[in-house]
């Protein structure tokens, strides 16, 4: 039993799957398809009782074989303890492919992995397919997304990560037998050199909303401050949106690097995405690239933020935005 | 208490230039500490402060001139510097810089209590290499950490700042932390720590020094490879409005938020 694809079945702090196993699912079945129908499998650790709920979601999405770890203690994630009981999965079903979400976890387990398995892990991927050989070709952006590299690996498995919403989720492809093999953990198992002591969830409104956020409206270094933000804040909130940044303006104290969007932050995919005095570096543009309308303020006309706007507004953002917030008070 | 404290030297990323055929000019471009190991620096400084007992020993790998790199993270109260340069260990990948990396720490620094890294580059920004030294090492590695709280009887409390909210986690050293942006007044280096800086001896290893095998680092020892380099295509598909003189930017972004139907 060798070769597949294997993914990683995230299952965040409030008990569900992590929406970035769908997605990766989804392209997973893809690849598979140019694999000769090559299995996908994915690993789960969960609680005794939890998985009927889980059970759906993998039939679902067309996953052939779900390894499952279960233990009263996998509601929290503890590094070495997955990736010791992942290394050995692994090194068991030898699969061609392994990805996991780019999440805060799975780029803290990914390379954990990788390197005891000596093989090659690529982050942050924002394509994969297979190649004429049938090797992964993962496409990523490096130098600030100023230069996209397609890259092999000469190891298997071929480890990636990707981040959440970069693929479309997959969509109920009907029922699809599902093989559930439970696997042994024994106490040794469980390392325990670092310890949880308290968690303290952030209110949501600072952290999640660029997530699920309609409008975004995101400044850049030319909003010059914290007071220019507050004046976007003013803005977004008039418009039922909330407030995306830059690495510029965030490097620069203007806003907190949990707005942060682009490479080194999130990627977003709004409705609407008003970009505020923001030049457009690509660092910046890939993490906006899902957004279905772009409009940009700057008074740059050759700013590069205008190639990539639907609508563009050659203006100061300090007068555009003052006038707009007005009117949209007038209820004009 | 001994600190490894590992950074890199990065192309200074906002400043880059290209040539038509996709390669970066190395020319004038400034090579500038990556700006998420200014954190780690400033994360063992603190350390430094606070516990009488701790030494750090800095680890760069990287071409010659990032001695002057060192030097200068030196001149700020670090105490000792690791060069690890070979021509060999270009065009290393995360695997073999990591396993470079951990090499050089076993040999100078076998008995360290903590290492620290950045949390990303922002050249490559995998956030891979860090946890790819710990797990060579076959030492816990905490990533995300915001701030270090405490070292006491060998164990390492931290905050970690993740997407969903803040974890508070105690380490057993020794261990490997990546370290996050985090506020603070950047250190200056003090007249005093320059002078030191010049007086101290960078100690360099070579492949040599390492004793790894000549396959095991660089180009060869790493697992990925890049295929193909190519520039993002950005496609104009926008209308662009020069309203600078006529002052309607307001109303045309008004019109365009209706046409969209987003208003609630």
């Amino acid at each position: 039993m060798t070769g597949g694809i294997l993914l990683y079945a995230e299952v965040t702090r409030q008990g569900y799957v992590h929406t970035v196993f769908f997605e990766l699912a989804n392209k997973a079945r893809e690849l598979s398809a140019k694999l000769n129908n090559a299995p996908v499998m994915a690993i789960l650790f969960t609680k005794p009782d939890m998985l009927p709920d889980y059970k759906e979601g993998f039939t679902y999405s067309g996953i052939d074989k779900v390894f499952v770890f279960e233990n009263e203690k996998f509601g929290e994630y503890n590094t070495e303890t997955y990736s010791n009981l992942i290394i050995n999965l692994v090194k068991e079903i030898q699969p061609e492919i392994f990805l996991i979400g780019a999440t805060n976890q799975g780029r803290d387990l990914a390379p954990r992995i990788s390197s005891t398995l000596e093989t090659g892990l690529t982050a942050d991927c924002i394509e994969l397919d297979i190649n004429e050989k049938g090797l992964l070709a993962a496409t990523r952006p490096t130098f600030g997304g100023q230069l996209m590299a397609t890259i092999l690996c000469k190891t298997k498995p071929q480890m990636a990560t990707v981040r959440p919403k970069v693929f479309k989720p997959s969509v109920d492809i009907g029922y699809k037998e599902t093989e559930f093999i439970y696997k042994e953990v024994k106490p040794e198992d469980f390392k325990e050199n670092v310890q949880l002591e308290k968690f303290m969830q952030v209110y949501e409104n600072d952290l999640n909303e660029l997530d699920s956020a309609e409008i975004i409206v995101a400044g850049g270094k030319g909003m010059k401050g914290e007071e220019g933000f507050k004046m976007l804040k003013e803005l977004a909130d008039l418009l039922g949106g909330t407030v995306g940044a830059t690495r510029g303006a965030v490097d620069l104290g203007y806003a907190p690097h949990t707005m942060q969007i682009g490479q080194t932050g999130k990627t977003v995919t709004p409705k609407l995405y008003i970009a505020c005095a923001i030049s457009g570096a690509i660092q910046h543009t890939v993490g906006i690239m899902g957004a279905e309308h772009i409009i940009c303020i700057n008074n740059d006309p050759n700013a590069p933020i205008f190639d990539v706007s639907d609508t563009g507004i050659v203006g100061d953002v300090f007068e555009v935005v003052p006038k707009l917030i007005k009117m949209l008070k007038n209820k004009v | 208490m001994k600190i490894a404290l590992c950074v890199k030297q990065v192309p200074d990323t906002s400043d880059i230039k290209w040539t038509e055929n996709n390669t970066m000019q190395r020319e004038g471009v400034e090579s500038i500490l990556n700006p998420y190991d200014v954190y780690a620096v400033e994360a063992a400084l603190k350390l430094k402060k606070a516990y009488d007992d701790a030494e750090i020993t800095v680890f760069t790998m990287g071409p010659l001139q990032a001695e002057s790199m060192l030097k200068d993270i030196i001149a700020l109260g670090v105490d000792n510097g690791v060069l690890i340069t070979d021509r060999k260990f270009a065009g290393a990948d995360t695997f073999a810089t990591g396993k470079t990396v951990s090499a050089a720490i076993k040999k100078i620094l076998p008995d360290f209590d903590i290492i620290l890294c950045g949390q990303f580059a922002i050249d490559g920004d995998t956030a891979q290499t860090g946890p790819c030294i710990a797990s060579l090492l076959n030492i816990p590695q905490v990533t995300y950490v915001k701030k270090i709280n405490e070292y006491s009887d060998g164990t390492i409390t931290a905050t970690r700042l993740l997407d969903d909210g803040i974890e508070a986690v105690k380490v057993k050293a020794p261990a490997l932390l990546c370290i996050l942006k985090s506020e603070f007044e950047p250190s200056r280096a003090l007249i005093n720590g320059i002078i030191k800086a010049q007086d101290t001896k960078i100690t360099t290893l070579t492949l040599e020094d390492l004793g790894l095998n000549p396959e095991d680092v660089g180009i060869k020892g790493s697992p990925t490879y890049v295929s193909k380099a190519f520039r993002p295509e950005v496609k104009h598909t926008g209308e662009k409005h020069d309203c600078l003189e006529t002052g309607t930017g307001a109303e045309i972004i008004l019109n365009k938020i209706k046409e969209i139907g987003v208003l609630r």
